[in-house]
């Protein structure tokens, strides 16, 4: 009944056109998957957001939105900037070994420059975000308290340079932003290139 | 490969699955003589399924709300990844499906498959073909332009000249006294869930049904007449790895032209996607000229070429409706000795070939405006069409048929 | 009005059409040269959109970093394109002028012109934009031989200059024609091809995606040919088993 079957050949056909075939399922199924990225609009809506700080006044926070998520901008007052080397003890990273933040902001003051500080508001336990909590010693949260973030969700505490304090639940110092200064007055969240905007 | 083995055991032991690959593809025979009009039934599976995938990813980016539904179909052509590429794979696909379908269904009238003891199976194709056109009327509308808005409006006023229940008829489909954010709302539920998942079982009962009788073939007999010792149809041979493989030269076939048209000529000419259908919906202003896609038009020009009676258009909407339905009766009206066109006599042919010039001439017609000329072609059309089905016992009997051949012929 | 009547009227819609395009005058429409692989021309014709089209229409789902597709830099799509001051990269393209103020101005909102390309034509477009004459019975002075009564006046007028609208005699045919009364800033073959830049960039605004489109389309049916012959020859290989 068989006119004689070349095995070989049979063989070599089907691997050909079994490969043939995957990468055709391959290429249809990449579009479909792609089309999960985020789209233009939301790439449009993430791109980098220029900030006016020139109104802001000094220990006020103002917080805008980058990439759909709040970005807090401090204006720290003298004091502050003088309290925040004295509680390194109490700190769970305190030189900001793990790279939450840009190399240029890996200092003390976890920023460009010490009086004002830019911080994604987003805690690095489980994703809510903290109160901002600038006074000194308030009756809630104890006599020790330098001023800082106060998480309402498990309680973590961060200070103002947004690192955590030993015993929260967060793991990490909260995260600094790629950001640079256009001009003294004006800030870029979201881009630390060089060179024109 | 040994472990892969005891798995299989292991499913077996617990779910027909080997039984079930054996029933319906291993051992599944098929007729051998099949030809090319026997690639349609694999193609229609392979629009379903691509159809059924596009449109999950699509459903994920477009919003059913009448004063965002147009801006989200631009929002998936421009700035979604790869969106445009989803957007014309299903738009191509509906028109598609209807080619696959109506070739599908030609097949069928050629070749008998809707002859005893395929009534059921013919039934059931049927009314996969009725949820199709609901599934693409309700689809059209989707996109929210100026021919979804106003096609959808023509055609639910059809269901209004319905005699006592009309006018409440046309409210209940609508949900609003025109077409609006309503009516979107719940054609967009119809068409991604409610038409698709029935339609899913139906073509599972399909298949199950052509399985259980056998398929038919070109020379329009029964394989299952002759078999061998084991059981098996002399003129069968197992669909896998035969008829997949030849399926496979189909599919790419298919493919290259579906491929062809999603990057070369999306909008067919626009056949497929139309002009108009890129201005967004104007409840107070209808387009120029309005027609339903290609895939309707034939019954479109039914519809229009029956003049109103009794000061209703009703006869027309049941004419159009009649020409739907008229296939369901098909299996009781062919009183032919023999099944395939092959060895009909000549009055069938001749039939058939009618038959087919007023389809396609009424589909052409119901695409133009309804002039006096066109609108008597049309009318005479649509009497070869009704006349196809209506004198078909007449004529099937008094057909001089030729003797069939016992065993399958190829050719 | 019963829903029969309403029926009733939609039938006459759909018939109507076919008696008024029969009486107007059908103006003949001028082949649009589109041409999707001259970004030259695309990019001039998106210079000559966002400095005259968008004072008053919009194309709200083109977002001005898609230019970037025609080879444009983001240095010159701020300058050349007059980015608006604060205006993302990112952002869709809108009018300049309000939509309720354009409405009293010339009685209709100025159409978002996204997908104008796609639901006018290329060819329409091109013969609409060369095809403005002096009318003086209109509320802004001009008509179109393509778009009778348009609202909108013949905004590059400095640049076509004023055309008047001729009835000829030919061979007992009464034909309309176009002529140009007073020469504007550019010569005629200069404007064509202004606006042919204009059509082009409209067509790739109506579809971006069609420049990718045609590339990859070679590509997918190159391979899918390469698969069809391997298919086919496992095909005839595997059938060799059945007797004929």
């Amino acid at each position: 009944m068989t006119n004689k079957v070349d095995r070989s050949k049979r063989q070599l056909l089907i691997a050909a056109t079994t490969a043939a075939g995957g990468v055709a399922a391959a290429g249809a199924g990449a579009p479909f998957v792609l089309s999960l990225m985020p789209s233009e609009r939301a790439k449009a809506a993430g791109a980098p957001v220029e900030v006016d700080i020139s109104k802001l006044e000094p220990g006020m926070m103002m917080s805008i939105e980058w990439q759909g998520k709040p970005v807090w901008i401090v204006r720290r007052t003298q004091a502050m900037i003088d309290a925040l080397p004295g509680h390194d003890e109490e700190l769970a990273d305190p030189g900001s070994s793990v790279p939450q933040q840009p190399a240029y902001a890996n200092n003390f003051h976890r920023s460009i420059k010490p009086e004002y500080f830019v911080v994604l508001g987003i805690c690095t336990h489980l994703g809510c975000s903290p109160t901002y909590r600038p006074e000194v010693a308030p009756v809630d949260l104890g006599a020790d308290w330098d001023g800082g973030w106060f998480c309402p969700c498990h309680g973590s505490r961060f200070d103002m340079a947004a690192r955590v304090y030993k015993g929260a639940p967060a793991p990490t110092n909260m995260i600094v932003p790629p950001h640079k200064y256009l001009s003294d007055g004006r800030l870029l969240i979201g881009d630390d290139s060089k060179g024109a905007a | 490969m040994k472990l892969l083995h005891k798995l299989l055991g292991w499913i077996d032991a617990r779910f027909p699955l080997t039984a079930t690959w054996k029933a319906h593809v291993s051992e599944y025979y098929a007729p051998k003589n099949f030809n090319f009009w026997y690639f349609f039934g694999s193609l229609a599976l392979l629009v379903l399924v691509i159809q059924i995938a596009s449109g999950i990813f699509l459903t994920m980016n477009y919003k059913p709300d009448a004063l965002f539904a147009f801006a989200s179909v631009e929002y998936i052509m421009r700035d979604v990844q790869w969106g445009w590429l989803l957007r014309y794979i299903h738009s191509t696909g509906a028109s598609m499906f209807f080619v696959v379908v109506y070739l599908h269904m030609f097949r069928g009238l050629m070749y008998g498959s809707f002859r005893k003891p395929r009534e059921l199976l013919w039934i059931i194709g049927m009314v996969i073909y009725l949820m199709l056109m609901a599934e693409a009327f309700m689809g059209y509308l989707l996109p929210w332009g100026q021919m979804s808005f106003w096609g959808a409006q023509v055609i639910v006023n059809l269901f209004s000249s319905v005699p006592f229940i009309g006018p409440d008829l046309a409210l209940l489909i609508r949900g609003d006294f025109v077409i609006s954010d309503v009516t979107l709302n719940r054609f967009f539920a119809l068409h991604v869930i409610a038409i698709p998942l029935v339609l899913v079982f139906i073509v599972i009962f399909h298949l199950v049904a052509l399985h259980e009788v056998g398929s038919n073939n070109p020379d329009g007999i029964e394989i299952k007449k002759h078999k061998d010792a084991d059981g098996k149809p002399l003129d069968g041979i197992p669909f896998h790895p035969y008829y997949t493989v030849k399926d496979g030269v189909g599919v790419v076939g298919f493919l290259i032209i579906f491929c062809a048209i999603i990057f070369f000529a999306p909008d067919m000419g626009g056949y497929f996607l139309e002009d108009n259908n890129f201005i967004p919906a104007n409840p107070m202003k209808t387009p120029e000229h309005i027609a339903p896609v290609w895939y309707f038009t034939p019954y479109y020009a039914i519809l229009r070429a029956v003049p109103p009676m009794f000061g209703s258009q009703f006869p027309g909407v049941v004419a159009m409706g009649v020409a739907t339905m008229a296939f369901f009766f098909l299996p009781w009206l062919d009183r032919g000795k023999v099944k395939s066109i092959r060895y009909r006599g000549p009055i069938y042919k001749i039939f058939l070939t009618l038959f087919v010039i007023s389809f396609i001439g009424l589909g052409t017609l119901g695409l133009l405006p309804a002039t006096p000329v066109y609108t008597l072609i049309a009318r005479v059309l649509a009497v070869v069409y009704f006349a196809f089905f209506l004198l078909m016992p007449w004529y099937t009997r008094i057909d001089k048929c030729k003797h069939e051949p016992d065993r399958v012929t190829s050719r | 009005m019963n829903a029969i009547k309403k029926l009733w009227m939609l039938v006459l819609l759909i018939a109507v059409p076919a008696v008024a395009t029969a009486g107007g005058a059908e103006f003949h429409l001028d082949k649009a040269p589109v041409d999707l692989e001259d970004k030259v021309s695309l990019q001039r014709g998106a210079k000559l959109f966002t400095s005259y089209c968008l004072s008053c229409h919009s194309a709200s789902y083109m977002r001005y970093n898609r230019l970037m597709d025609l080879g444009m830099s983001e240095e010159q799509i701020k300058k050349d394109l007059l980015l608006p001051e604060g205006t993302k990269l990112g952002s869709t393209m809108q009018a300049a002028m309000d939509k309720e103020a354009a409405q009293q101005v010339y009685g209709v909102a100025p159409m978002d012109l996204s997908v104008i390309a796609r639901s006018r034509t290329p060819d329409w477009l091109y013969t609409y934009m060369r095809g403005f004459y002096v009318d003086s019975s209109r509320p802004s002075g001009w008509n179109n031989v393509v778009f009778p009564s348009v609202a909108m006046p013949h905004i590059l007028a400095e640049l076509q200059g004023e055309q008047t609208l001729e009835v000829e005699r030919y061979e007992g045919h009464e034909i309309n024609k176009l002529v140009l009364a007073k020469p504007g800033s550019m010569g005629v073959a200069e404007y064509d091809a202004t606006i042919a830049d204009l059509v082009n960039y409209l067509v790739f605004m109506s579809e971006p995606a069609k420049l990718v489109r045609y590339k990859l389309g070679f590509i997918v049916l190159g391979f899918l040919f390469v698969l069809l012959m391997l298919v086919y020859a496992l095909k005839k290989e595997i059938w060799k088993d059945i007797q004929h």
